[in-house]
This record gives structure tokens, C-alpha cells and sequence, in this order.
């Protein structure tokens, strides 16, 4: 069982999520990022590297090297939750496929002790790399923030061709239930017109049943001084709950998607 | 079709004008209980106590005040005043007068008493100097038992102040036969008694007092259904007249005859349940399986058409009201242990019967929605959860709690059960069990558990260990040894369980010193009569009539000696980085956070004990002059800094609830110190002594009395509740806490224990929320913890209801065994429920 100790780097190990897929979940979170969001709220996550992060005027250091054994030690405290919450492990990030085999790894050591497995991604890498995880993984939560390629750059770094591309492939694959979440960012892609897009382009996806609209929040704010960084979307507001059941509305008048606000 | 209805049936006007009545005022004492049971003593000097106990019982009944309070449908009070309590000098009375100036404005649970109650209750009190079971219990208790009382090693306040309590009756006999039922069975009993018997001299008596006091019961009622009948005849309100003459109607068939509605059950059932509270002023009288024992006369009623699910419901409503209309008035301490006016009176729903068939039913699910209808702190709610529990009930169960009301509370058959049987009930009597007070499970009718008898501060052994057995400059306990001259990690820890079963040992002596004083001076007939086997015995509860007997002190402070015995195991003898000295000096100097006056008058209590060996004396001034001096003392910096670091370090040392096996299994076995040595122990009922592990609210005044602790803890802050894990010290979240907490042994714990948990609301939000909720609750007893209850509500209205307490009359949180309104917590209290980590997101 080699796959046991494949080496990854996290930067932190979440119990008892209860917001990021079905059931009560363990969360890990692989360090490395493909994208640069401007409105993360994981901002520690974005770079490979260690770092040092200040958090309460404490001196943090973020991220840790360890074998998907490790991790599996963790995963394994809470099964008899996962299996009272139809549970089971969640890797997110950063993106996980930033470390594709160890992400592959840890997925297959999960399913291989009867573990449901899910995955928050942007599917952003190469399809073969992808397509490598995908037995591995129960439920894939995909990110899709826009579809317009220009200003997805100009907000996250990248366009988005290949995700979108890897989006309509990965809801082809058999075995892997997809879900889509949608980070509803003022200023980036709150009104109805962008959410309608990018709802129409899920609908079209095969075996695609449900959207996820994820309000923007502040949470992360701090982090960006305790890295020495700027925040860059100081000014903006969470959207009012009124406006994201505006959206909700939208999603299910053009599309017959299961809409859910929140994880 | 479904087995049971589950829909929320709506709550009636009627409940918020009772609410907003009967929480109107703040609660007052009256003096017509203390009054009348002295008239009856003076006048019964010559009987045995057992005759004069029921003679006392029938002389209040007949001559207390009695009211109907407006748009009741359920009459019975035991004060003129709204949430009133009359006193029992009987038991202890020297507190109350001592606190006649400031019980008014006291920070915990404070009584309005008039002038005129004050006077009336001297005069009456006078007659008990000498007479209470406090004063006998404290005669009969070992010169070092006080002592170790006095130095607040154990507290047996509870019984040794108050009436036992803690009893769940047999409600379904008085539903089904009546009083009248009872009084035929008593007199065949005593029919058959022979003067030539062994037992008759004890057993005729008793058997009398019963038929006395039963007797009393229906004629208080009768009273009730002349008043009713009264008030209908002068009420120009056609529709209240109606519910008055049905009122009148009701009183006058029960609790003398079987119940033949629900409604008359409902009137039964109340009669019992404020009687028992009258004759003894024990607290946590528990209504146990109401569900089970009611439903009887719901089904009937529900089948023939006679009753509608509406008006079933706002019966049940109505009885949820009047649990909070009982009322008791502790001293100043005790008021701050039991925070929250709360009288602990279990009711429990679901769970199994006698063969193992689940019995949950339509007023399973009813009796949920009157805890959200009225939202008071009473009943303490309870559900029983094993693997065949519907998933309804559970969703239901999870609703209510996500109101943030602290309810109900959720118990594990699969624990308690097996638990139960190694104590010695039968397999039927065990799968029947029913919770009472907090968390003591128990046979209702035929048990006299004594279970709340006393807490055990699990941290000032460990003190006694540091100290050779001195406390305040003088020695209270045996010597271990210098802990400097300890070289072993076993060493050390054998010391702490000398400590241990040493103080245990005189806690047993002190419990059963009341034991004693209560069958003594305060046997109970009216109680009597419904527990088995006292009838056929002969005896009350208190000689031993009960079929099983039990004394359940409650150890706690887990979390603080596992963490603290963990750190020192680490630290001094494995990787030897501070000795023992060097502890036992940064404990004495508070880790160098300086002195408050309680520390600084220990530490001069010390020295002048020490003095007063050697034969120096010390006036009081010069005592006040060393006080101040210790409070000013500024350490060395660089001895300060020292203290610092070694807090620092302990910090770093592993710490129970987040699921490390090695510290887990550590506490596993520290647990083990106070729960294996009191199964050795026997009181003079004939019963063994367990173990529960759960402290009330009393984690926050005993810790007020305990030094600093090797866990980090500093000196006279609150100790870790229940079995829950140091309040901030458990940092991976609830499954993690669960899973430490899981791996304590609950079942030798057979009197319960206690774990606590606290919830941001939005990890309860939506259908999901529920679902992975009760799945929380189910792989904690999965993994066989015992009981786990929650507090759902956000930190920031728990700091805003501190600053504007008016803005939050009705703010419920749980508390420790029970819900209390947050508002009449002290400070203190409300300051360590705002600490316990929120288990958020």
C-alpha cells in the first residue's frame, strides 16, 4: 500500500464540518493555489511555500509536510459520525489538484476503508490529472465563478476555459456525483445576468442536479495583514440575504437545479 | 398510517397571559407552611415522629391558604404569590434567618421576604432549635468528617439543609386507583398486622401515618373544589365559569378516585407532584415517563372522541406552567450551586418498556412542544435514545433544542441499561429507567436513590497531596509525604489516591451521619405510600422501605486532574523539566498572578496556624496588616517570569477533549480514583453507594474554593462541569471533545454524568442542520457516552443579555443538569457559560 505514504503539504485539518458536502466531514486543506481570488478567504492557502502567518499578534507557521497515512489517522477519528451522517473526508485548499497525487492518494486510501469522499475544486489542471482522481472520488464540488473569460482573469488570475472544459468531461465521468458552487462576489458576479449564465452552463451538464450559491464574506479579511498582504475588495459588502434568494429564485425560474444558499 | 402524530399542534392564548402571570414579580416566601407544622409539633410531643409527620402533613393541608390563579385549567398552589416558597424548618432554618437582609437582593435566585413573613418565622423557627435533621446529622458525623467539610473538601449541602427529594413516585398507581385505592390497600396491610408482630410497634404506626396523610390529600382537594366552585358561582364570564365548575368537577373526583380522563389525570397528576413537594421540600421530585404513564388516558379519551389533540396539548401546556409555580429558596451557596430557581424535576419521554418494545407515542412528541410552547426552565426535558429511537422523535428532540432553551436533554439506553443491572435491578426494571434531577437514572417507585448526596471536589485531594495533608494551617487529612522527597511519577499519584479514598471515606461517614438524621426526624409516610415496597415493609424511604437503595455523591473536576496529573507526569517526571518543588511553590504563588483576599487570607490562615503550634497568638488587627501585606506583595520579576514559563509550558502539554488516546485513557483511569473506591461503601438503608459525575452549576463556587491547579488553572476560577473537558481547552471541535469524553468509562458511573456541549445556532441551521446534529448525538452513544446535552446560542446575545439583562427576562440556557434563565445567573456563572468554546462552524 504504497500510496499510504505519499507526501503532501497541508495547512490545516478540519473536524466536524458540517458545510462542505454531505454529512459531518473531516476537511483537509492542501496548501498550493493555481488561482489568486481577490476575494479568498483562505489567503495561506494561495502559495506552495511555508509560511508565517500572524494570527492574534501570535507568530504562526502555516503549512506542514506529512504522509496521506497521517492525514488517514485523523479521517479515521470520526467515522462512526460519517456513518451516522452519511460523512466521510473532504479535501480542499487551495486546490487540491495543485498536488495530484497526493491528493490521489489520500482519496484512494479513503475509499479503500469505505470512506465517502469529496473534493472542492476549480478543476483547473490538465484533464489527465483529473481524470486520475476521479475514481477515487464520490462527489466532486466545483467551482465555477464566471463565464465570462476576461473578467474571470482580471478577478482570479486565470480565464477559464479549461475548467469549463474539464467541467462538461468530469460530469461525463461515471461514479462521480458533480456539484457546482458559486461564490456570489459583489462587484464580480452578483447580478442576475451572471448568475443565470453560469446557472444555464450547469444545467447543461450531465447528471448535474444541484448549485450551490456561496454568499461572500469578510472572515478572512485579518489573515491578509498577518501575511503582510493587502486586501484588496476592502469596501465590499456581504450580499443581503434578500438578494441572494433574488438570485436563488433566478437560478431555479431558468434552469430545474436544485439551488441551495450556503454550503 | 404513522404510529404516533408528529405535526405541532398550536400553542392557546392562554399560555402567555399564565407565563406573564405567574413571572410578574419577583418570587416571594410565605410563612403559613412553618407556621402551622410548628402549631402541629407543639401539640404532638407525646407521638411517635412518624405519627407526628403525618399529623403535621394534615394540619397543613387543611389550613394553608389555598388559590386559583387566573385562566388556570389546573389547580393546585403551594403559595399565595406566583413562583412563592414556603420554608421547612424541620430540616434547617438558621441560614434563612441569617440572610433575611440580603435574600432580596442577593445576585443568585433572591426572594422578596415582608417584614411581617420575617417575624413569623422567628417566632416559629424557635421551636426547632435543636429539633432540625441538620443539627442531628452534624452530632452524628465524625470530628474529622466536619473538618473536612469545613475546609471544603466535599459539600453535602443538599441533604443536609433540605428535604431528600430526588424520587420519581408511582403517578400511574394514583392515576389508576386513587388515594381512596391506596387507603384500601393500607387498610388490609394493617388489618393483617398482629401486636403480637415483631415489626408492629414500627409498622402500625407508619401505616396509620399513611392513611393520615392520604387522606389529608383528598380533603385538600375537596378544598380546592369548593373554591372553584366558588369562584364559578360569582364569575360573570360564562366561558371561565365553565372551566371553573370543570375545575371543581375535577377536584372533586381526584386524586381520591381513579382518573377517568385525561383531563382528570392531568389534575391527579398535579396533586402528586405539589403535595410531594410540601410534605419535604426536596428538590428534583421527578415526573419520570409521563409520557408512559398518561398515555393511557390520552388514547381512551382520543378514541372515544372525548378529548381533542388541541385542548390535550394545552392541558400538557398548563402542567408545564405550574412545574415553574413550584418554587424553593436555597442559602446563599447553594442558590449559587443550583442557579436558576430550578427544581429539577425530570420529565423524560421515549425510551422502552419492560419487554424492550420502543414506546414512543403521540404525547412523546406533545410534551416536546410544550417545552417550546411555554419556554420555561421547567421540566428539565429529557428523551431517551437507543438504536430503535424513531427518527422523527430525534428531529423533534433536535428542534427544540435549537431554540437555544437548553432542552431537552439526551440519554443513552445502551449505557444506562446495562449500568442499572450491574447494580443490581432486574432486566424489566432497568429498561424502564427514568432520569431524576440532572442525570441519576433510577426504577421510578421503587427506588430511594439519594442522588444528587454530595460534591466531591476531585482537585483539593491533589491540594492535600502538595500540602502532606494541611490546609489553612491546619492538618485535615492524612500525610503522603513530602512531594518534595517523591522521586516517581507513581510515587506521586499513589499519594493522590491515598487522598482520594481517604476523603471519600468521611464523605461516605457525612452522608450516611444524614442518612440516618432523616429517617430519624424526617420520615416521609405521603412519599412512602407510593414507592415499593414500603407499604409491605412497613417503613418509609428513609429506614429503607424502597426496593433499591442507593447514595450517589457526585465527583467533579475530571477534566482539571487529568489534565493536571497528565502535565505533572509529563513535566517533572518524564521530561524533567521543573521539579516538584518548583511546582508545588508556582501553585502556592498562583503562578505568580498574585493574590485576591481569599488567597491572601489562606496563605495568612496558614502562617497563623502555624504560629498558634508554636504557641504564638494573633489578634485579629494584626491579621488584617499580614492580609493587606500578602495582597501587596510584588514578586521578583524574575520569579514572576519563572511562574509565567512554567504555565507556558503546561500550556503546551497535551490536554483532555481532543481526542489524543494517551491523555484520554490517562483521564480514563483518574476518573477510576473516585468512581471505583465508593462502590465499596454501603449507607444504612441496606444500598451501595455509586458514583455520578456532574456538578450542577457548583464547578464555579467549589472552584471559588480551590488553589491553583497543576493544569494551568489558576486559583478560585471555575473547574471543568461534568465529564466535559476544561472550558477553551478542547480546540478540535465537537466530534473530537465527544470522542475523548466517550473514551471515560460512563457505565461505573452509574449515578450519570454529564457532558455539556455549545452551539452556534447556524450549526443547527436548515434540515441538514438537524440531521447532522442528531447524528452527533448518535456516534457520541455509539461510543457509549451516557448523556449529552447543549447550550445554542451565540456568544454575542449571551455579552449582550450581561449588559442589558431586562432585554432578556426569558433568555434560557442550559447550565449544567438543567436549563435556567440566564439573566438571574450570577456574574460569575454567566461569565464561564460565555467561556465554554463555541462549537461553531
Amino acid at each position: 500500500m504504497d500510496y499510504l505514504q505519499t507526501k503532501g503539504r497541508i495547512f490545516d485539518i478540519q473536524r466536524y464540518s458540517i458545510h462542505d458536502g454531505t454529512g459531518i466531514r473531516t476537511i483537509c486543506f492542501l496548501k498550493g493555489c493555481v488561482l489568486r481570488c481577490k476575494w479568498c478567504c483562505n489567503p495561506e492557502s494561495q502559495e506552495y511555500a511555508i509560511q508565517e502567518m500572524t494570527v492574534r499578534g501570535k507568530k504562526k507557521i502555516i503549512g506542514r509536510d506529512v504522509t496521506v497515512e497521517e492525514v488517514m489517522e485523523t479521517v479515521e477519528k470520526d467515522r462512526p459520525y460519517y456513518n451516522r451522517s452519511g460523512g466521510g473526508l473532504t479535501l480542499s485548499g487551495g486546490e487540491s489538484l495543485c498536488q495530484p497525487e497526493f491528493a490521489r492518494d489520500l482519496l484512494h486510501a479513503a475509499k479503500a476503508v469505505g470512506i465517502n469522499t469529496a473534493m472542492e475544486s476549480m478543476g483547473c489542471a490538465r484533464w489527465e490529472t483529473v481524470e486520475q482522481i476521479l475514481p477515487y472520488l464520490d462527489h466532486y464540488l466545483m467551482d465555477i465563478k464566471h463565464m465570462d473569460g476576461e473578467k474571470h482573469k482580471q478577478f482570479t488570475g486565470k480565464s477559464n476555459e479549461l475548467m469549463l472544459e474539464n467541467a462538461k468531461k468530469i460530469a461525463a465521468f461515471e461514479g462521480t456525483r458533480l456539484s457546482i458552487r458559486v461564490p456570489v462576489i459583489p462587484t464580480f458576479n452578483d447580478t442576475p445576468e451572471e448568475i443565470r449564465a453560469i446557472a444555464a452552463f450547469a444545467h447543461r451538464l450531465p447528471g448535474v442536479e444541484d448549485i450551490y450559491l456561496l454568499p461572500y464574506h469578510r472572515l478572512g479579511q485579518d489573515k491578509y495583514e498577518g501575511l503582510g498582504r493587502k486586501y484588496e475588495l476592502p469596501d465590499i459588502l456581504p450580499p443581503e440575504p434578500e438578494h441572494m434568494q433574488m438570485l436563488k429564485k433566478v437560478v431555479e425560474d431558468s434552469t430545474g437545479l436544485r439551488c441551495q444558499i450556503g454550503g | 398510517m404513522a404510529k404516533y402524530y408528529t405535526q405541532e399542534i398550536p400553542k392557546t392564548e392562554r399560555i402567555p397571559k399564565l407565563v406573564a402571570h405567574l413571572y410578574a414579580k419577583m418570587p416571594e416566601i410565605e410563612s403559613a407552611r412553618a407556621r402551622l407544622i410548628t402549631e402541629s409539633y407543639k401539640a404532638t410531643e407525646d407521638k411517635p415522629v412518624i405519627t407526628r409527620r403525618a399529623l403535621a402533613f394534615e394540619h397543613i393541608l387543611d389550613n394553608i391558604p389555598i388559590i386559583i390563579r387566573e385562566n388556570e385549567l389546573i389547580a393546585g398552589s403551594t403559595t399565595i404569590a406566583p413562583r412563592g416558597c414556603q420554608t421547612y424548618p424541620e430540616f434547617s432554618y438558621k441560614w434563612l434567618e441569617a440572610e433575611f437582609d440580603t435574600v432580596a437582593t442577593r445576585k443568585a435566585d433572591p426572594f422578596y421576604i415582608s417584614e411581617q413573613t420575617k417575624r413569623e418565622l422567628l417566632e416559629a423557627d424557635a421551636y426547632w432549635e435543636g429539633r432540625t435533621t441538620s443539627e442531628l446529622a452534624t452530632a452524628l458525623m465524625a470530628p474529622e468528617t466536619l473538618k473536612a467539610i469545613e475546609h471544603n473538601i466535599f459539600t453535602p449541602g443538599n441533604y443536609f439543609y433540605n428535604g431528600v427529594g430526588h424520587v420519581t413516585v408511582q403517578y400511574d398507581k394514583v392515576l389508576a386507583i386513587g388515594f381512596e385505592g391506596i387507603i384500601d390497600i393500607v387498610e388490609k396491610e394493617l388489618a393483617g398486622c398482629k401486636p403480637g408482630d415483631a415489626d408492629y410497634c414500627t409498622k402500625a404506626p407508619f401505616l396509620e401515618a399513611v392513611l393520615i396523610s392520604c387522606r389529608a390529600v383528598i380533603r385538600y382537594a375537596q378544598r380546592y373544589a369548593a373554591l372553584a366552585q366558588k369562584e364559578a358561582d360569582a364569575c360573570g364570564d360564562a366561558v371561565r365559569k365553565q372551566e371553573l365548575l370543570q375545575i371543581a368537577a375535577n377536584c372533586s373526583r381526584v386524586p381520591a378516585k381513579g382518573a377517568e380522563s385525561f383531563y382528570e389525570a392531568c389534575q391527579s397528576f398535579w396533586f402528586v407532584q405539589q403535595l410531594l413537594q410540601l410534605e419535604s421540600s426536596g428538590h428534583s421530585i421527578s415526573p419520570g415517563r409521563f409520557d408512559q404513564y398518561m398515555y393511557p388516558y390520552y388514547k381512551k379519551d382520543l378514541d372515544a372522541g372525548k378529548l381533542t389533540r388541541e385542548f390535550a396539548q394545552e392541558l400538557l401546556d398548563c402542567i408545564w406552567v405550574k412545574l415553574n409555580d413550584l418554587n424553593k429558596c436555597r442559602d446563599a451557596a447553594s442558590a449559587e450551586g443550583f442557579a436558576g430557581y430550578s427544581l429539577f424535576q425530570n420529565l423524560i419521554v421515549g425510551g422502552q418498556d419492560k419487554e424492550g418494545n420502543d414506546m414512543t407515542n403521540d404525547l412523546s412528541f406533545m410534551c416536546i412542544t410544550a417545552s417550546k410552547h411555554v419556554f420555561l426552565p421547567q421540566p428539565s426535558l429529557s428523551i431517551r435514545v437507543w438504536n430503535k429511537t424513531p427518527h422523527d422523535l430525534m428531529l423533534k428532540a433536535a428542534d427544540l433544542t435549537r431554540t437555544g432553551i437548553g432542552l431537552p436533554a439526551y440519554y443513552n439506553d445502551e449505557v444506562i441499561i446495562p449500568s442499572l443491572l450491574s447494580r443490581g435491578l432486574t432486566l424489566e426494571d432497568a429498561r424502564e429507567y427514568n432520569i431524576i434531577g440532572c442525570v441519576e437514572p433510577q426504577k421510578a417507585g421503587k427506588t430511594e436513590g439519594w442522588h444528587d448526596a454530595a460534591f466531591y471536589n476531585m482537585c483539593r485531594p491533589l491540594e492535600l497531596v502538595f500540602s502532606n495533608g494541611w490546609d489553612k494551617g491546619e492538618k485535615i487529612s492524612i500525610e503522603t509525604g513530602r512531594v518534595e522527597d517523591m522521586s516517581t511519577f507513581e510515587e506521586f499519584y499513589d499519594a493522590y489516591k491515598k487522598q482520594m479514598d481517604y476523603n471519600i471515606s468521611l464523605l461516605v461517614n457525612a452522608d450516611n451521619a444524614i442518612d440516618v438524621a432523616h429517617a430519624t426526624r424526617c420520615p416521609l409516610p405521603f412519599l412512602s405510600c407510593m414507592v415499593d415496597d414500603c407499604i409491605k415493609r412497613g417503613k418509609t424511604v428513609q429506614e429503607g422501605g424502597a426496593i433499591y437503595n442507593f447514595t450517589g455523591p457526585q465527583g467533579f473536576g475530571i477534566a482539571n486532574m487529568a489534565d493536571s496529573l497528565y502535565a505533572v507526569k509529563k513535566l517533572v517526571f518524564d521530561e524533567k523539566k521543573v521539579t516538584l518543588a518548583e511546582y508545588k511553590r508556582a501553585l502556592a504563588m498562583n503562578y505568580g498572578q498574585g493574590f485576591d483576599a481569599v488567597s491572601a487570607g489562606e496563605i495568612v490562615a496558614q502562617i497563623v496556624g502555624e504560629m498558634a503550634e508554636n504557641g504564638m497568638a494573633v489578634d485579629e488587627s494584626q491579621i488584617a496588616v499580614m492580609i493587606k501585606t500578602v495582597m501587596e506583595t510584588k514578586l521578583p520579576a524574575e520569579e514572576k517570569k519563572k511562574y509565567e514559563d512554567l504555565r507556558a509550558m503546561i500550556d503546551q502539554v497535551p490536554k483532555f477533549g481532543n481526542d489524543i488516546e494517551e491523555v484520554d485513557m490517562f483521564a480514563r483511569d483518574v476518573a477510576y480514583t473516585y468512581t471505583k473506591p465508593l462502590l465499596n461503601y454501603r449507607n444504612p438503608r441496606g444500598g451501595q453507594f455509586q458514583a455520578g459525575l456532574y456538578p450542577v452549576s457548583a464547578n464555579v463556587p467549589l472552584g471559588a474554593q480551590t488553589g491553583a491547579t497543576p493544569d494551568g488553572r489558576l486559583a478560585h476560577t471555575p473547574v471543568a462541569d461534568g465529564v466535559s473537558p476544561s472550558a477553551g481547552k478542547d480546540v478540535f471541535g465537537p466530534t473530537a471533545a465527544a470522542n475523548s469524553v466517550s473514551k471515560l468509562d460512563h457505565g461505573i458511573a452509574s449515578n450519570g454524568t454529564l457532558f455539556n456541549q455549545k452551539f452556534h445556532p447556524t450549526a443547527l441551521s436548515g434540515e441538514k442542520g438537524l440531521e447532522n446534529f442528531v447524528a452527533l448525538i448518535r456516534s457520541y452513544f455509539d461510543q457509549k457516552g451516557s448523556h449529552m446535552q447543549f447550550n445554542v446560542v451565540d456568544r454575542e446575545t449571551l455579552l449582550d443579555a450581561q449588559a442589558h439583562p431586562e432585554k432578556y427576562a426569558h433568555l434560557v440556557v442550559r447550565v449544567a443538569g438543567y436549563s435556567a434563565l440566564f439573566t438571574t445567573l450570577s456574574k460569575s456563572l454567566q461569565d464561564d457559560i460565555i467561556r465554554r468554546t463555541e462549537q461553531g462552524f
